[in-house]
């Protein structure tokens, strides 16, 4: 069993029209990025490539040979171009699901589930927005680039990762305009205290009036106290593991703290992006 | 709503429990919220079941509260809940607006507790109450007063005594003899029993030699554990005349079908939506289908309709002592 079969959901309520749906999306392109990602291109529905930037799917994936991965798997929104009616995913084979991923081609279909959850607002006071990714954040931070251009928005991408060669979304944020600043542990310029100190200019340089991050704790916590001190806002996607994706099943809970008190949310409904000055490592 | 032009060819419709429902398909408790808004048509469901509401503000468990396996899942969500207040004011109203009787599940540590949750959700709104006596995430060691027909009954006669709307009581796959404890959950005075609920298991991590579950262990669903609970409901039909809904590892028309068979009036569909989230309207779909290639002119033919030979006469003359 690697594929089910399509659901449409049909409707005898006047004029009711489902606004999630799950698909079967058609593989139009499927390349390795580097050793790490491969980038996943999808034809789809006209529903599904109107995803916002920090909006996720849950796929379906095919079963891998050995292995039965039986739940759908979150993944973040890479791109989506509602005129070419695609989305795009940049993943990292890591488990069962993502191993089935893998074994996809051009023209095979990929049942896929959304576009769900709350993404990022970029608001039209923003003249020049910080974005820090690291690890799948990389992914999930890189349709802010086109979304931000688009409300003449200015960005600053500070993207972390291990070695240089294995940074993806240098290309696209650059492609749209965007500043990019890469960190890495190999050139020993990715720890909280580099990267404090990029911030902390960009921040005195007039370069940053909020920020969006994903994927690391540590430049998380960096962030909510320069955030803090300067009086920035900022928005955080997190991570979580995932059975049903739409607020039924209450797996994905993180604890939030607001204004002081410890506020259980869901990861899949209420976010995965948070008010950053709200979120708990 | 366009009533004219949804009537199926078909009567999908069941009496369960004390109430008419438009046709068999309801969610399974904690499967089932507002969001599932944004998927599906709610005006198409039987029924609407809530998440198992609790006197006490739950947190719930501590994480991961799931883990997968082949063909199933293994949850110990440990059932959050806001409790009534909230319940009242802020989720019964996203229901109000639809057309689809709501069945609130409630939950409590004693026979007591449970009886005066009912009396204070027994109000306009709410259409009948299941009593969740069977979840294995809330009991010390995966206990439940439905592993026992004596606590059943006790839980049982509280509720009736504490409620005049149609009682449900879900009982768990959990125990020896399930059509006991469904026998006991009768002569109580519950007008339905829904069988069953989630089966008490556990999952061993071989990286880290830990639970996979924060709760250690957890209740097993999905399409694994259907031919288990499709037989206790199988059971339990022959032992009770009062209604039972069958709730267990069903994902498509035909597992319903093969439930409603077996003796089940209604059925309540989980972890499929967890899959695809129109489940169950593809499944009233199937079922009207179904029905209508097979000539069967009401859904409610089906319930019951297993078809088990009487044994022939065994051929003895071998035995025969020769004379």
């Amino acid at each position: 069993m690697s594929q089910q079969p399509i659901i449409a959901a049909g409707g005898c309520s006047a004029g009711w029209k489902p606004s999630i749906v799950a698909e079967l999306a058609r593989v139009v392109r499927h390349a390795a990025v580097n050793a790490e990602y491969r980038h996943l291109v999808l034809d789809c529905s006209e529903e599904a490539a109107a995803a916002q930037p920090g909006q996720f799917f849950q796929l379906l994936c095919p079963h891998p040979v050995g292995e039965q991965p039986f739940l759908r798997r979150p993944m973040s929104l890479y791109g989506a171009d509602p005129d070419k009616r695609q989305v795009e995913f940049l993943y990292k084979v890591t488990g069962a699901g993502t191993r089935g991923l893998d074994t996809l081609e051009p023209g095979d279909s990929l049942d896929i589930m959304g576009p769900l959850g709350t993404g990022f607002t970029l608001d039209e006071s923003m003249s020049h927005i910080i974005a820090v990714g690291r690890g799948a954040g990389l992914a999930t931070l890189a349709p802010l680039a086109a979304a931000a251009k688009a409300k003449g928005i200015k960005v600053t991408a500070i993207l972390s990762a291990r070695r240089p060669e294995l940074l993806v979304s240098v290309d696209l944020f650059r492609s749209k305009g965007a500043e990019v600043i890469a960190v890495t542990d190999s050139e020993q310029t990715s720890g909280p205290a580099n990267v404090e100190r990029i911030l902390r200019r960009e921040i005195a340089e007039g370069r940053c009036d909020a920020f969006f991050t994903c994927g690391s704790s540590r430049l998380m916590r960096v962030q909510q106290r320069l955030a803090r001190e300067f009086g920035l806002s900022g928005q955080v996607a997190m991570e979580q593991q995932m059975a049903c994706g739409i607020g039924l099943c209450y797996c994905c809970v993180r604890d939030f703290n607001v204004d002081g008190e410890i506020v259980n949310r869901r990861v899949c409904w209420d976010g995965p992006v948070f008010d950053l000055m709200e979120a708990l490592p | 709503m366009n009533a004219a032009a949804v009537r199926p060819a078909i009567d999908l419709s069941v009496k369960v429990g004390g109430l008419t429902l438009r046709n068999p398909v309801m969610p399974a408790s904690g499967t089932f919220a507002e969001g599932l808004e944004k998927v599906m048509d709610f005006n198409r469901l039987g029924a609407f079941v809530t998440k198992t509401i609790t006197r006490e503000l739950r947190a719930g468990n501590p994480l991961p509260r799931v883990v997968e396996r082949p063909g199933s899942l293994i949850n110990a969500i440990g059932i959050p809940s806001k409790g009534v207040p909230y319940f009242i004011e802020k989720t019964m109203p996203h229901y109000a607006v639809y057309d689809t009787p709501l069945v609130v599940s409630i939950s409590a540590p004693t026979a007591e507790g449970f009886a005066s949750l009912a009396a204070e959700l027994s109000i306009p709104g709410i259409a009948a109450i299941e009593a969740n006596i069977s979840c294995p995430n809330i009991e010390e060691d995966g206990k439940a007063f439905a592993m026992r027909a004596e606590s059943t009954e006790k839980v049982t006669r509280e509720l009736r005594r504490a409620t005049d709307l149609p009682l449900w009581v879900k009982l768990t796959p959990n125990t020896g003899d399930v059509p006991e404890v469904a026998r006991a959950a009768e002569a109580a005075g519950a007008d339905a029993v829904v069988v069953a609920n989630t089966i008490l298991s556990m999952a061993i991590d071989l990286k880290t030699f830990k639970p996979c579950l924060g709760n250690i262990m957890g209740g097993l669903s999905g399409p694994a554990i259907k031919p288990i609970v499709l037989r206790q409901v199988f059971q339990c039909a022959k032992a009770v005349s009062i209604p039972v809904i069958g709730c267990g590892g069903i994902s498509t028309a035909e597992d319903a079908i093969e439930y409603m068979l077996a003796g089940a009036t209604a059925v309540q569909v989980g972890t499929a939506t967890f899959l695809q989230p129109a489940a169950m309207t593809t499944i009233i779909d199937g079922l009207e289908t179904f029905c209508l290639h097979r000539e069967i002119p009401r859904a409610a033919d089906l319930i019951r309709g297993v078809v088990i030979e009487e044994a022939d006469e065994p051929e003895l003359s071998w035995l025969d002592p020769v004379s």
